[in-house]
């Protein structure tokens, strides 16, 4: 395996509590070395990536991505999805188990790791938490968990019966897993196709209330303080809702073990920006009012949220251009993460580049377990991403690496731009230089 | 959670709203709003200039130009009177409804509006069960398209249609409208205004035109939002008192096919916002009582009112016609000098 030495840069990593002109050396897949610039013992040989300029940070790490493999090949593959995630800066995605068939089983989740779907950074699976996602049967965690499951989650198909819930807490609590819920009282969502409010109204299209959201996340909050002898980790996918996040608040007050992550759609867009039946804002849960938005945007810069997730979620074209009611949810993420909490989260609301990384890296990844990712300290995975902070540029949703193309931040200005991904010591993706 | 610590950090900018393309073409007609008050009464008064011209004459307007009507949705005035009115200014129509096309087969509405627009459809007139999908369809095939009802959206030709007999009754002699044509006077809209494409329609154009608007029914029907969906919207659960205080009475139909398993008393809904002869006589006996149909006879409104001295139901029907040949004259008005 090559040596990598990425010299001129400054290193960014907020788990380590550095941010300082540093010299790195990646070899065998590992951080070997740090050193001041031009001071690296261990640099014979290695090829070098001129980061002068640069951030260096660990690896961005997004816990919600939707990789449609297996089964839904047309939509996107773990080999298009991870190189999207690696042009975005992301080392490490977690893939949703909504796939064909749902991967409820060791054998689905063993698959999507093998060396043959290609991917370009690391896949982490996330398996169903019950059997088929139907909210039923408790699937074998332990197995799941040794097959490489991260987290057991029915996203997209929440699981409504307390019994089952309270069941799947304290099973994952057992093993050692995050139960994900993706908070929604689909008996109150019944043909909805946006947030519930003015703007559902006046375009005729029946709404999700807010409360079809935090009544789930109030209900599993519930079942985490009955519990709480056992310690489970409820993490809340893609919060919302002010309501809801007002309750994982709560619960973190208390002592309990609850995050969760925001999407960037979900701090930056409102309802409004639904337009006139733009099914490129249509997702699930969906944008919502703009004091919603307002207490994202809050929760993140006071600390409440846990992590930055996309919910990376490709669709065919043919399938977005129809009735905005038939589209399916969802939106395209991954490569425009960075760029966007680069611009509003450090660049227009000042939160330290640090605090920024950490949301979609170091926090993630121990939200998840996962060891020696998230920093580069000497021993951890050689995860890294290497941007330009400064650059801004234009996003443009037909460059995508993605199979896909929906989103609704075509032609959104960016700040940031990754100049190279390097996912356990090989460039996963080299970016142009100087933009 | 301390609010003003919450106050304090909120940021002081975001994302600006996003802006809208639509309409694409001048000639479409998708929402009320696409029309300025001066395009309102542009097409108000044309409607009476077509309505009087000769038959013979006013067939040469729009002569072989080329109108589909694409019907997702069962209708008779709407179809009826958007295809007499583009004959009556001697344009070709074809009817596409999707019950006898390869609609049936699965192919998508995109997919089926190019496919008119290749066979030489000039502007298309959509009914559709879905909302929005009149956007949809302009913005793939850029024609002119006509919205006659998207789901429970909009159905702007309607709302032109009940002002003009509204103006007939509240204002005669009156032909274009301003800012304030119909200032002191109160339209209100009863009944099913949830799942009502006509009550959106007219509750975003009277106020344009100076009116009030007063919304009356249950909560289940007429959720509280409704009155933000723009200025001079009010809403007031009490039927007689809303009654009271109104020049034109609009009943709606309950819409059984979109109430989505909402369970509704119709006993009770009819004891509190049945239009009965004693109701109107005894509150508004001067009003003019309009309705969109389908009526339903002795639910939302009594035989006898809809037949009575009152009622404009029929005058409606027969203004709709007028106002559609003035709507599609407008939406091929780019080929008005070749005829």
């Amino acid at each position: 395996m090559t040596t990598l030495a990425i010299c001129g840069g400054r290193l960014v990593d907020p788990a380590a509590g550095v941010d300082a002109a540093k010299d790195i050396l990646l070899k065998d897949g590992r951080v070997a070395e740090i050193a001041g610039h031009g001071k690296l013992k261990g640099k014979n040989g290695a090829e070098v990536l001129d980061a002068t300029g640069l951030v260096v940070a660990p690896g961005l790490i997004d816990l919600h991505v939707h990789l449609r493999e297996p089964g839904q090949a047309y939509k996107e593959t773990i080999a298009t999805g991870t190189a999207a995630a690696a042009a975005g800066g992301f080392t490490s995605v977690a893939a949703m188990p909504n796939t064909s068939p749902i991967n409820d089983s060791a054998e689905v989740t063993r698959w999507m790791q093998q060396p043959e779907r290609g991917a370009a950074v690391r896949v982490f699976p996330i398996a169903a938490a019950t059997r088929g996602s139907k909210g039923e049967t408790i699937n074998d965690y332990a197995a799941l968990k040794s097959a490489g499951a991260v987290a057991v989650t029915d996203d997209g198909r929440p699981i409504l019966k307390d019994g089952v819930m309270r069941e799947s807490l304290a099973a994952a609590a057992r093993v050692g897993l995050t139960v994900i819920q993706h908070a929604e009282d689909t008996r109150m969502t019944q043909g909805a196709s946006m947030n519930l409010g003015p703007v559902s109204f006046k375009l005729g299209l029946r709404g999700m209330p807010p409360e079809a959201e935090s009544g789930i996340v109030e209900r599993d909050i519930r079942l985490v303080t009955e519990l709480r002898e056992s310690h489970p980790h409820l993490h809340v996918a893609h919060i919302s809702t002010a309501a809801a996040l007002a309750a994982v608040r709560q619960a973190r007050r208390n002592g309990l073990r609850v995050t969760c992550e925001v999407a960037p759609h979900h701090f930056l867009l409102t309802e409004e920006h639904v337009g006139l039946y733009n099914t490129h804002a249509k997702m699930n849960p969906p944008l919502r009012s703009a004091a919603d938005r307002d207490a994202m945007i809050g929760g993140i810069l006071d600390g409440v949220v846990d992590a930055i997730a996309t919910d990376h979620a490709p669709h065919a074209m043919h399938e977005k251009e129809i009735e905005f009611e038939l589209a399916p949810n969802g939106i395209i993420g991954l490569e425009t993460a960075l760029g966007l909490c680069l611009r509003w989260l450090h660049g227009e609301w000042k939160m330290p580049l640090g605090r920024v990384l950490s949301l979609m890296s170091a926090q993630p990844a121990a939200l998840l377990g996962l060891k020696c990712r998230g920093t580069l300290a000497v021993g951890s995975f050689a995860d890294v991403v290497v941007f330009d902070p400064k650059a801004e540029w234009t996003y443009r949703a037909t460059e995508s690496k993605s199979k896909a193309k929906n989103t609704p931040f075509d032609g959104w200005p960016m700040l940031g731009k990754v100049r190279w991904t390097v996912s356990e010591g090989r460039v996963a993706y080299a970016g142009q230089l100087r933009v | 959670m301390n609010p003003a610590i919450t106050t304090a950090r909120r940021p002081r900018s975001t994302p600006p709203a996003p802006v809208s393309p639509f309409p694409y073409h001048p000639g479409s007609l998708l929402s009320v709003l696409d029309l300025t008050v001066e395009g309102v009464s542009r097409l108000l008064v044309r409607a009476t200039e077509l309505e009087n011209e000769d038959p013979i004459g006013r067939d040469r307007i729009l002569a072989k130009r080329r109108i589909a009507l694409l019907f997702y949705e069962a209708s008779t005035r709407t179809r009826t009177s958007f295809e007499l009115a583009s004959k009556a200014l001697g344009a070709d129509t074809t009817l596409v409804s999707s019950l006898s096309s390869s609609i049936e087969k699965g192919e998508s509405l995109k997919d089926t509006g190019l496919t008119l627009r290749a066979l030489g459809a000039e502007a298309i007139i959509l009914r559709h069960n879905s909302s929005g999908a009149a956007w949809l369809l302009e913005e793939t095939t850029r024609l002119p398209v006509i919205n006659a009802g998207d789901g429970m959206h909009e159905h702007p030709t309607q709302a032109l249609l009940d002002l003009r007999t509204i103006l007939a009754h509240l204002r005669p002699g009156v032909e274009g409208v301003t800012a304030d044509t119909l200032a002191g006077v109160t339209v209100m809209i009863t009944g099913d205004i949830l799942h009502s494409r006509v009550a959106r329609s007219n509750m975003l154009l009277l106020p344009r035109v100076g009116a009030r608007v007063l919304l009356c029914g249950p909560k289940e029907l007429l959720p509280e939002q409704a009155a933000r969906s723009g200025p001079g919207i009010e809403i007031e659960r009490d039927f007689d008192a809303a009654l009271a205080q109104s020049q034109a009475v609009m009943m709606l139909r309950i819409q059984a096919e979109r109430l989505a398993g909402l369970q509704l008393d119709l006993d009770e809904y009819k004891a509190d916002y049945q239009l009965t002869g004693q109701r109107l006589a005894a509150h508004a006996p001067a009003a003019v009582v309009l309705h969109p149909g389908p009526i339903i006879r002795g639910l939302e409104i009594t035989a006898g009112v809809a037949d009575g001295v009152q009622s404009a139901i029929l005058e409606q029907v027969t203004n709709g016609v007028a106002i559609r040949m003035a709507v599609v004259e407008r939406a091929l008005a780019e080929y008005l000098s070749r005829n």
